[in-house]
């Protein structure tokens, strides 16, 4: 047979060590951005391509393997970035947190803990927190070295001048090991606290701004406010409308052209995982019966 | 007289898994620093090195990685060439052009700011030591602290040089330009990146 065939994971070996190399400065340095040679993927930048490079990096035979995309385990990026691994590393793949070793997410952080031995793999677009304040990658990483950081207190300072309030959604600055300044990826602020103390080792990859960069386990990330105007993680106004809960991240679904909408946990493993456990929100239909994935 | 091929003891089985273990191996000690991992692949291991410093080596050395080799590493010719059949590493002698350098004889470990120790801007550009030492999980005791821990981890271990962690204190001047090392024991190893303090070192 003469079809063609990729290595394990997808990436040759020299590649893989490339990234391996700079994983592990990246977390003997937590929050730096270590420059790594990004390859070209079967996917177009901005689908991922820097996580999915991490993972492959990273994934071994007796992985398994989580992948979200915006908390939900059934979007098409989602989706296509499993069936890719499941094809050319032949891991299992999982739609649960709690039985994930590997987790690439995209925007969103779990909201079931982590726990020691999971590596949580972020999808990032733009790894670099001063990039909108200092066009220039020559001025950021002096500001780095010198850990030179006035310019992103300017910033969320002018939030508090026109808005009140620290206005920054997403992509919240945090400080990692009282060190370097990092941008979280898009994750909503709402799970910065998660990043804190994490038991989990986290990795992010930007492939197309080729950068790698790290939090290691028990490790201090704190999100960057004032004294007067202390960082809040904003809270929901109703429950989930399926399961209930009032401690998850929601997204707003738009349920008809009148107006009409539902707001639902963002993290359908969460979210499947309570109303399995009997609990119900405003709008739950019957018992949640869907076949597991794969 | 260059060594025939078939004079070469082997890497590993499998190239492509073996590595990734070994990564995973030493990805997670350098993410739990003091914690002892373990190298699971079978791997060939020239006279001088350890099996664990021998799997790292096939795992992370390649063209890219300038490698220097201790004096006791270094006069007896399995290892270079071991290393240049299976990595194609470069062997150099300067210390400070090293990506990594393989330590056998911690007595005569070099001043260690002679190793590179990354800039400001790219304090990734530094050396990683490889240090082989006589045991871990039994000798002196240091209770560490850092990133990756919780709390305080305790590492028992006998090393050559014993002032290593007071030597090691550069990192926290100089952070975030250091230097990582990794401690490397029959299949064991134990990471001590540069965020890595000592609190105390006990008998």
């Amino acid at each position: 047979m003469n079809a063609p065939t990729y290595n394990f994971a997808y990436l040759d070996e020299q590649t893989k060590r490339m990234i391996r190399r700079a994983i592990l400065k990246a977390i003997a340095i937590p929050g730096y951005q270590v420059p790594f040679a990004s390859r070209e993927m079967p996917m177009p930048y901005g689908w991922g391509t820097g996580g999915v490079q991490v993972t492959a990096a990273i994934l071994g035979p007796t992985d398994v393997l989580k992948v979200i995309d915006q908390g939900s385990d059934d979007t098409t990026n989602a989706i296509s970035i499993r069936k890719f691994f499941a094809k050319t590393a032949g891991v299992t793949t999982t739609t649960s947190t709690e039985v994930a070793t590997v987790i690439q997410t995209r925007h969103r952080i779990p909201e079931a803990s982590l726990r020691a031995g999971q590596v949580l793999v972020y999808q990032v677009p733009i790894p670099e927190p001063l990039r909108y304040l200092e066009p220039r990658e020559t001025e950021t990483r002096r500001m780095h070295a010198l850990a030179e950081y006035g310019l992103m207190h300017v910033k969320l300072y002018e939030d508090i001048a026109r808005f009140g309030h620290i206005a920054t959604a997403y992509a919240y600055p945090v400080k990692v090991n009282a060190r370097y300044v990092m941008d979280p990826s898009p994750t909503p602020k709402f799970d910065n606290p998660k990043m804190d103390n994490c038991p989990a080792l986290q990795l992010f990859g930007a492939g197309r701004e080729k950068r790698i960069y790290a939090i290691p386990p028990y490790t201090s990330v704190v999100s960057l406010d004032f004294e007067d105007h202390p960082f809040t993680r904003y809270k929901f106004d109703a429950p989930c409308a399926l399961c209930g809960a009032a401690d998850s991240y929601l997204d707003e679904i738009v349920t008809d052209d009148k107006g009409s909408r539902m707001f639902v946990c963002s993290d359908t493993d969460y979210c499947e995982g309570r109303q399995a456990a009997g609990h119900r929100g405003s709008q739950a239909a019957a018992p949640h019966k869907e076949a597991a994935h794969d | 007289m260059e060594a025939m091929i078939s004079d070469l003891l082997a890497g590993f089985p499998d190239a492509v898994l073996s590595a990734q273990s070994t990564f995973r191996a030493v990805m997670e000690a350098m993410a739990r620093p003091g914690t002892i991992q373990r190298v699971a692949a079978t791997v060939g291991v020239p006279s001088g090195l350890t099996r664990a410093a021998a799997a790292l080596a096939l795992t992370l050395f390649d063209h890219d990685t300038p490698v220097w080799l201790d004096p006791a590493l270094a006069t007896g010719p399995d290892v270079a060439t071991w290393l240049k059949f299976h990595t194609g590493a470069p062997v150099v002698a300067e210390t400070v052009r090293a990506s990594f350098a393989l330590i056998r004889d911690g007595g005569l470990l070099p001043d260690l700011e002679s190793f590179a120790l990354g800039s400001g801007e790219y304090p990734d550009r530094s050396t990683t030591l490889i240090l082989q030492v006589a045991s871990l999980g039994e000798g002196r005791a240091y209770e560490l602290r850092g990133p990756g821990i919780d709390g305080a981890a305790t590492l028992c271990t006998a090393i050559a040089p014993d002032d290593l962690f007071d030597r090691l204190a550069i990192n926290e001047e100089l952070f975030p330009r250091g230097i990582d090392v990794v401690l490397v024991h029959d299949d064991s190893m134990v990471a001590i990146p540069r965020t890595t303090r000592l609190v105390v070192a006990g008998g």
